[in-house]
């Protein structure tokens, strides 16, 4: 019983980062119909200069921002130069374009800082909380990560709901030409999607960090259970993207202790099958009806 | 004209002479090179095989798979488990048993992957390529963990001489598996069930209208790509004598892709200049490396760069590969062979001179019309 609550803490834990890279594809599927497989290892590099910074001396605060901020730039420069030309092409060439991203990407970290792992401070202690006698498998540090990734997510909702900037990047993703016909900078929206997305994603990257180790390759599982609880809300739901992460997080923590960690990435395939076998819209997606 | 007509018009016939004749070229290229070169004649044995597969998938039916890898990792453990001791089978019974492996593991992938487009099937073969190795550590004493499994090195029969070098035997080996898949691949794509892929393909609407049944037809499509991935991972592990979880990294189905979309998807000659860049890309980058005098994280990690910019460049500039810049460059050269060819023909010749510029003609649009331009 104790080690199912402990799997249990542990997931949500686990489950708030996944929400964190399901969030990063979900915003760049609903702005441009990309599925960024990019994406982890974007946040990969971000998490290295991240690494960067802390190890000359700054603190981890700096290296968080700097990490947001090489997000936000890295994301805007990716659609404005090489996601922009096949927005419109087939769905094929944008997989092998971010396909070969993700290559490149790992290639010039791999150059930059070694493909040897090297470890990553955790923003707040690592020991589990102590309830009555014993310790939980939950630390100060997820906590940190769950209001974080909450802390986000309500972020993004409130910049799409609630501001006129927010109106126009949705106007933008759902009607370009009724947008641009009104005023809208369709071009810069989407481009300002892909960096927000970017951000959000090289969160993820430095709070899962510390758990992993920081390698070229480190981060390949994490993007795609991320895509999975991306597909699981919908791919085109924020709310699902958390949903999706979260519940995928407890799924595979189970999978994980008591069957093995080997496991995780073939059971976060069974899943992906299994939710588009039977629920190819996802379980919030809005859209009636697609192709899967 | 006469007898090379009837090479014209039997598929079968026309593929056995490819083989036979590349069979011949290889053996004595092969016999000329040195153990390192035979060795890159193995590696790219058994790249072809797995390129071979992946380009008639994506080409042909317009499916794609990042899952290749870890097929080869099918293939290759199972060869070296039939190949080692309680089984004890020889080299060519197991390979034949690595791909029946790998069939049927395909054919479930292949169902579900049926089912799925773009994005999804991209992200659900990316899931397969990074969780299948991992089993390895699930089962330690069976499928030996990180370290993997030892194969024994292949034995050359006694006729060719005790001193016959392994390398060259294992380039046979290698080629030979390629060549097989020449041959199935060529058929099937100049068959029926080629042209109800690239049917398929173009419209599936049309298709099953036409009485296709598309999620048949991709099915049969992915599982034959997986054979010829899982022959490919059994030579890997014929000719490097290992299988183990750290040759199938979720980068080498990557590489795979790659050297697929260099060479020019849907093109089995594509897929041969694919599988050169494969083998011969990382020493250049070594050597490059070298007389610049770059670290080694650098050189470690140049030949992926170039893999991704080619990845990048392909999709923005030049989707065609390889073979699409050779076959452009074949069809803008044409025209003028052909003109001075009739120009310099005397009048009762003139005919025949005619009718082989139509016949090349007709043969290169077959030639298009197997490849299509799917990268786009």
């Amino acid at each position: 019983m104790t080690k199912f609550i402990d799997l249990t803490l542990s997931g949500i834990s686990s489950g708030a980062i996944y929400a964190a890279v399901a969030l990063a594809l979900v915003l760049i599927w609903r702005s441009t119909r990309v599925v960024n497989f990019a994406q982890g290892a974007m946040l990969m590099f971000t998490t290295f200069i991240a690494s960067a910074v802390i190890t000359s001396g700054g603190s981890y605060v700096l290296g968080f921002a700097v990490a947001l901020a090489a997000g936000f730039v890295l994301g805007a420069l990716v659609e404005r130069t090489v996601v922009r030309p096949v927005e419109n092409a087939r769905p094929l060439n944008a997989v092998i374009l971010t396909l070969g991203l993700y290559t490149l990407i790992v290639a010039i970290a791999g150059m930059i800082w070694g493909n040897t792992p090297r470890s990553f401070p955790a923003a707040f202690s690592l020991r589990g909380y102590k309830v009555g006698g014993t310790t939980l498998l939950f630390t100060p540090n997820d906590t940190f990560i769950v209001l974080v990734v909450i802390a986000v997510a309500a972020a993004l909702a409130f910049l799409f709901r609630g501001t006129s900037l927010g109106l126009r990047m949705r106007g933008a993703a759902f009607a370009p030409e009724v947008a641009r016909l009104l005023g809208v900078r369709v071009g810069r929206m989407l481009t300002l999607g892909w960096a927000l997305a970017a951000t959000v994603g090289s969160l993820a990257g430095v709070l899962v960090a510390p758990s992993v180790f920081l390698g070229p390759n480190s981060f390949d599982p994490i993007l795609i259970i991320g895509f999975v609880a991306a597909v699981l809300g919908g791919l085109d739901s924020p709310p699902g993207a958390v949903v999706g992460g979260i519940v995928l997080g407890l799924a595979l923590s189970y999978v994980s202790g008591y069957e093995g960690s080997s496991l995780v990435p073939l059971a976060a395939l069974v899943i992906l099958v299994i939710v588009l076998m039977f629920r190819p819209t996802g379980l919030f997606s809005a859209t009636k009806e697609r192709r899967v | 004209m006469k007898p090379l007509a009837v090479f014209r018009g039997s598929t079968l016939l026309r593929s056995l002479a490819i083989v036979v004749v590349a069979g011949v070229v290889l053996l004595l290229v092969s016999d000329s090179l040195s153990s390192y070169r035979n060795l890159q004649l193995a590696y790219g044995g058994y790249y072809f095989c797995v390129l071979a597969g992946l380009t008639v998938l994506a080409g042909s039916s317009g499916q794609i798979s990042l899952g290749q890898g870890a097929f080869m990792a099918v293939g290759a453990y199972t060869f070296s488990k039939l190949n080692a001791t309680p089984v004890a089978w020889s080299v060519f019974p197991s390979l034949v048993g690595a791909v029946v492996a790998t069939v049927l593991i395909g054919i479930p992938v292949g169902a579900a992957a049926s089912r799925l487009r773009g994005p999804y099937l991209a992200g659900a073969t990316l899931a397969f390529a990074v969780g299948l190795p991992a089993l390895a550590d699930k089962f330690p004493a069976f499928l030996g963990g990180e370290n993997g499994l030892i194969v024994n090195p292949p034995t050359s029969p006694s006729w060719l001489g005790s001193s016959f070098p392994l390398e060259r035997w294992e380039a046979w080996i290698a080629c030979g598996g390629a060549l097989v898949v020449v041959f199935v691949l060529y058929n099937l794509t100049h068959s029926a069930v080629g042209r109800s892929w690239r049917a398929v393909r173009d419209d599936e609407i049309a298709a099953s209208l036409s009485g296709l049944r598309v999620g048949r037809r991709q099915t049969l499509a992915f599982v034959v790509s997986a054979a010829c991935a899982g022959l490919g991972g059994g030579l890997l592990a014929v000719v490097t004598q290992i299988a183990s979880p750290g040759a199938f990294p979720l980068q080498l189905s990557l590489t795979l892709l790659a050297g697929a979309v260099i060479g020019g998807l849907g093109s089995l000659v594509g897929a041969l200049w694919g599988a050169a860049v494969l083998v011969f890309l990382p020493n250049w980058t070594t050597d490059l490396a070298n007389s610049f005098s770059l670290s080694g994280n650098v050189s470690h990690n140049l030949p992926i760069a170039i893999y991704g910019l080619v990845l990048i460049a392909a999709m923005l500039v030049w989707p065609s590969g390889i073979q699409g810049g050779v076959r452009a460059a074949g069809s803008a050269l044409r025209p003028a062979i052909a003109g001075r060819g009739r120009r310099a023909a005397a009048s009762p010749e003139a005919e025949a001179g005619l009718g082989a510029g139509a016949g090349a003609g007709a043969g290169a649009s077959e030639d298009e019309e197997v490849t299509g331009e799917r990268a786009r």
